[in-house]
């Protein structure tokens, strides 16, 4: 049975190589091919997890050994895979949210004529990710993790016309950058710390480590997945990713992709709590991130950035509850499963929105979409619910377990995360219902003309940039479209019950990750009751916001948080002139450096010897007599040099 | 042992010592010698310098014969102030001995590092040979018993036979090498006398071949010259030096001043003859 | 008196000759004061047969001497042909090897 599970990377891989390599003959049936490699993926992961089932609860762990990659002496590095409960729920979740995206994108991109490559990235995109989830020692992983890295660039670049795109993907490229460097520092200090990259010995050998060599291999995980996740301070990328086709969004960039920073703090729990330093700066950064793109969210009128936001938010949850170390790690991978259900669910109904509205995504040239689009409206709004945490529906259940792990961590540090991770909630229900309230309820002000907002010149009339006045006729996906979109309209209803009634999700993680009881200052009674009412009170400033009154078609000019929430708090300008610019002036340095410092010393000295030798030839100056003078000199010299010898 | 100190206490510090009349002999000729030498080194004439040089090579010789090298002292004078140093009054004359170096140097530089050159080559010298121990004079006596001549000899013909022989040829090389490097080749044949006087007639210049020397001499100086029919002097008649030099004695005055008495004599003569006649 | 003081004369007289050779531009005269230290040199070696007690100094002393004929003989009729190309005597005229 373990064979299979190089048979779950090796099923996208080869789609991947097929369909890139295929050429042109294969444009017809190249999606179809595309996602019945997927769905042979997933089936295969679905044996795999029943077989898992059928084991104790500590046998459930196995390894598949492929071959020896890098014997060298002193440095062994294998291919090996480990399917333990932690990478399952991440293969059934990838394969699964995968698939149904492949068969959204058979509707989404068929007027699309590179669709074919789409599909081979899609599809490199799966084996890779799967390869990081499945790896059984770092450096593979962080095969797998570039891999996922190339294929979100090769993703997000792939309207290559469109210069914002290209853009886009170098941005999204350089910016994991800086996150996979932390990765291999990490990987690096792994080895001359332990010797070895593989999991096991890594992470039961970290009694043997000191603390100092322990915090820094953590800081540098942490540092790898904000570039992963888009955690601050590497986040700026996210917003601009948002170019790619939503399916793209979808499945890279909400459920799976960026889920892997979470996944490598997670997988590196011993570590982690070895190593406490660095979990408050985990927790640190999810709390930032969760209010970071939350107030991001409730500026953006594109939808699909108001959603990356909202991914970037909702991300901070979790590396917040992983950050709480074994208290947390459970409900970090279980809200991770929950988002990746509504999140994917709301990221297609956008898709499908934009579809039917000429791919415009200004959300205010929507407005009373419900009426055209009924499947898509439903799909959404469950999504809306489960995300906001409405009782009963799974974000209710994952997003309230982490906060109450919040609480639980004790002292100030749970006053605060705690309270932070309530705010975060409350941004939520704001800025979510706000995009519901724009997109399906209200006025149609898609009837109106465009006409250029005074209040963000940086946000153009997109139907006016492709040049289309004519008027939008929304109206509801094909069923290829619709299909997913229900699937994942269920999952995000059901999901979070099935996982936390009688803590099942917790028991079935728990030999992986551990899990221990913090102790909370409040009860979980009365956390559930201040998010339910910070639930109101969001989604009712935002139906005072939008609801009761007409949404202006342009946008006003806002306050100066709103200003700075629309340009992404900054983060860009920030990016801009600490780095570009200080690089900039460390570059002009150097060069000043090598210019006068180094060329000087170069130059200098053979002007120096040219210099000198104009002198010394000043010697020969032809005359008989001088060079008697120097010859008689030279004479005297060896004269009171041998008197000197022999006097010595 | 410093020079000064073997000077200021000679008794005490030589092993050897010379008699008072060598010693007074050396320092009188000892100071003409350096004379010489330094009239060589700075007289302007280059005549000069070779007749100091003489002389300087002569005071040399009497040293020579002071240290009992009687073969090479006279040897010194005949071959080297005798030989040597004529012939190179020769080729000064031959060069020119009116060229004077001028006192203006050209190389820059060049005076002052030659006297830091040799005030401390000398110096060096001078200390080398303080710092050696040169305390034993054996003297020639033995050396000589069989006469200078012979001992030479004995040496030359049995220890130096080779270094002899060697230096004949060398001697030989060099007499045909001096014959060689000043021989001229005529490259074009030697003009005959007619086409000598063709060549002044095409040039305009003084037609008939010279007057031979005397022909207008008026008197046996070398230095006067001889007047033209016209009573100027003919500057053609004194040597070319002379007349570089500008040394010509110029006489023409006196020579018309007694022509002219000649006249007034013989004309006073002629006319009381005239005068005598016309009265008998 | 110490016969030292003859060797304190050669010394005294090369180095005078050494530095007329520096200082004189007429390659005549220069020639001569070539001749000066050669003559400086032969007073020390009569003056070390002295000291010896053999006439090896002497010898070598004859030898000089001959050879410095030879050496005049050949070194005048250069000068004698280098005059009649140049028409000067001037040691500085061959100049043309300078950078």
């Amino acid at each position: 049975m373990e064979n299979l599970i190089a048979l779950l990377i090796a099923a996208p891989l080869l789609g991947a190589a097929v369909l890139l390599c295929g050429g042109r003959r294969l444009d017809a049936v190249g999606h179809w091919i595309g996602t019945a490699l997927a769905a042979a993926s997933f089936v295969i992961g679905v044996l795999l997890f029943a077989d898992m089932l059928g084991r104790a609860a500590d046998h459930r762990a196995v390894t598949q050994h492929l071959f020896s990659w890098i014997p060298v002496a002193g440095f062994q590095a294998d291919v090996t895979f480990r399917l333990d409960q932690l990478s399952m729920t991440f293969v059934l979740l990838i394969t699964g949210v995968g698939s149904l995206i492949h068969l959204y994108s058979v509707g989404y991109m068929e007027h699309d004529e590179r669709k074919r490559r789409f599909f081979g990235y899609l599809n490199l995109f799966l084996a890779a990710m799967l390869l990081l989830v499945l790896a059984d020692n770092y450096l593979l992983l962080y095969v797998g993790w570039e891999g996922v890295g190339l294929a979100s660039y090769l993703l997000i670049g792939f309207w290559q016309h469109k210069p914002s795109a290209a853009t886009a993907a170098k941005k999204a490229f350089l910016v994991n950058r800086v996150g996979d460097m932390g990765l291999s520092i990490a990987i690096m200090l792994m080895f001359t710390t332990f010797g070895t990259f593989a999991f096991t010995p890594v992470l039961g050998g970290v009694d043997g480590a000191s603390q100092g060599q322990l915090t820094a291999i953590a800081l540098m995980l942490l540092l790898a997945a904000c570039g992963k996740s888009a955690q601050v301070p590497l986040q700026s990328w996210l917003g601009d990713a948002m170019e790619g086709p939503t399916p793209v969004s979808a499945l890279i960039h909400a459920a799976t992709m960026v889920t892997a920073g979470v996944y490598l703090i997670v997988r590196s729990g011993a570590i982690f709590n070895a190593a406490p330093d660095a979990q408050l700066a985990v927790t640190v950064v999810g709390a930032v991130t969760l209010l970071f793109g939350a107030i991001v969210g409730c500026a953006k009128d594109d939808i699909k950035k108001a959603l990356a936001g909202s991914t970037m938010s909702q991300i901070g949850y979790m590396v917040l509850a992983a950050g709480l170390g074994p208290i947390g790690y459970a409900f970090a991978i279980m809200h991770l499963v929950t988002h990746g259900f509504f999140k994917a669910g709301l990221f297609l109904g956008a898709g499908s929105v934009m579809h039917g509205m000429n791919d415009e995504v200004d959300m205010r040239r929507y407005g009373g979409l419900r009426k055209y689009m009924p499947v898509t409206f439903v799909t959404f709004g469950l999504g809306y619910l489960a995300i906001i945490g409405f009782p009963g529906l799974s974000g209710f259940f994952s997003k309230d377990k982490i906060i109450e792990a919040a609480f639980a961590k004790g002292g100030t540090e749970g006053w605060i995360l705690g309270g932070a991770a309530l705010l975060g909630a409350a941004l939520t229900a704001y800025y979510m219902t706000r995009v519901m309230l724009m997109t399906f309820f209200g006025e149609e002000r898609w009837r109106e003309k465009p006409t250029a907002s005074p209040a963000e010149p940086d946000v153009e009339p997109a139907a006016e940039e492709r040049g289309e006045h004519a008027e939008p006729h929304p109206h509801e996906s094909p069923s290829v479209m619709t299909i997913p979109m229900i699937v994942l309209a269920f999952g995000s209803v059901f999901a979070g019950a099935f996982f936390g009634v009688g803590n099942r999700f917790l028991h079935w993680l728990e030999p992986v990750t551990g899990h221990e009881e913090g102790n909370s200052p409040v009860s979980a009674a009365a956390v559930t009751a201040a998010t339910l009412v910070l639930l109101v009170v969001g989604a009712g400033l935002a139906w005072l916001q939008y609801g009761r009154r007409p949404v202006p078609a342009t946008a006003p000019r806002g306050s100066l948080l709103t200003r700075a929430a629309r340009r992404d708090l900054l983060q860009d300008d920030f990016n801009h002139v600490v780095l570009v610019r200080g690089g900039e002036h460390l570059t002009r340095s150097l060069v000043y450096v090598d210019h006068t410092l180094v060329d000087g010393v170069v130059n200098g000295s053979a002007a120096s010897v040219g210099g000198l030798s104009g002198r010394l030839r000043r010697l020969q100056n032809g005359y008989a007599r001088s060079y008697a003078v120097s010859m008689f000199g030279g004479a005297a010299v060896l004269i009171a040099l041998t008197l000197l010898m022999r006097a010595v | 042992m410093t020079p000064l100190a073997t000077l200021a206490a000679p008794s005490t510090l030589a092993a050897y010592s010379t008699s008072t009349g060598e010693a007074v002999q050396f320092w009188i000729l000892g100071t003409v010698a350096v004379i010489g030498a330094l009239c060589t080194v700075f007289m302007r004439r280059a005549v000069h310098s070779a007749l100091s040089l003489a002389g300087t090579m002569i005071v040399l010789a009497v040293f020579y014969l002071a240290n009992g090298a009687y073969f090479l002292g006279i040897v010194q004078v005949v071959v080297y102030t005798g030989a040597i140093m004529m012939l190179f009054l020769f080729v000064v004359m031959l060069v020119g001995v009116t060229a004077a170096d001028s006192l203006k140097e050209t190389v820059k530089g060049q005076r002052w590092l030659a006297l830091l050159c040799g005030v401390g080559f000398g110096v060096l010298l001078l200390g080398g040979i303080g710092n050696a121990s040169l305390t034993e004079f054996d003297g020639l006596g033995e050396a000589n018993a069989g006469g200078n001549v012979q001992g030479l000899a004995s040496l030359i013909f049995t220890k130096y036979v080779f270094a002899f022989e060697i230096t004949g040829a060398l001697l030989i090389t060099a007499a045909v090498g001096a014959m060689v490097l000043t021989h001229r080749e005529r490259t074009e044949r030697a003009l005959t006398q007619r086409e000598l006087s063709e060549q002044r007639v095409r040039e305009g210049k003084h037609l008939p071949p010279l007057p031979a020397p005397g022909v207008y001499a008026r008197h046996n100086a070398v230095d006067i010259a001889g007047l033209l029919p016209d009573g100027t002097p003919s500057e053609l008649t004194v040597n070319r030096t002379l007349r570089e030099r500008g040394q010509i004695r110029d006489v023409s005055r006196e020579a018309i001043g007694d022509l002219k008495a000649l006249e007034q004599r013989s004309e006073e003569r002629l006319e009381r003859t005239r005068s005598g006649e016309g009265t008998q | 008196m110490n016969p030292v003081n003859y060797l304190y004369l050669a010394a005294l007289l090369f180095t005078i000759g050494a530095t007329g050779v520096l200082i004189r531009r007429n390659a005549i005269v220069l020639f001569m004061c070539i001749e000066l230290m050669l003559n400086a040199c032969n007073l020390a070696f009569v003056t070390f047969s002295r000291m010896h007690g053999n006439l090896d100094g002497q010898i070598i002393a004859f030898f000089t001497m001959v050879v410095a004929a030879a050496e005049v003989v050949v070194g005048l009729a250069i000068i004698v042909s280098l005059f009649r190309s140049r028409h000067s005597a001037s040691v500085d005229d061959a100049s043309l090897m300078k950078l």
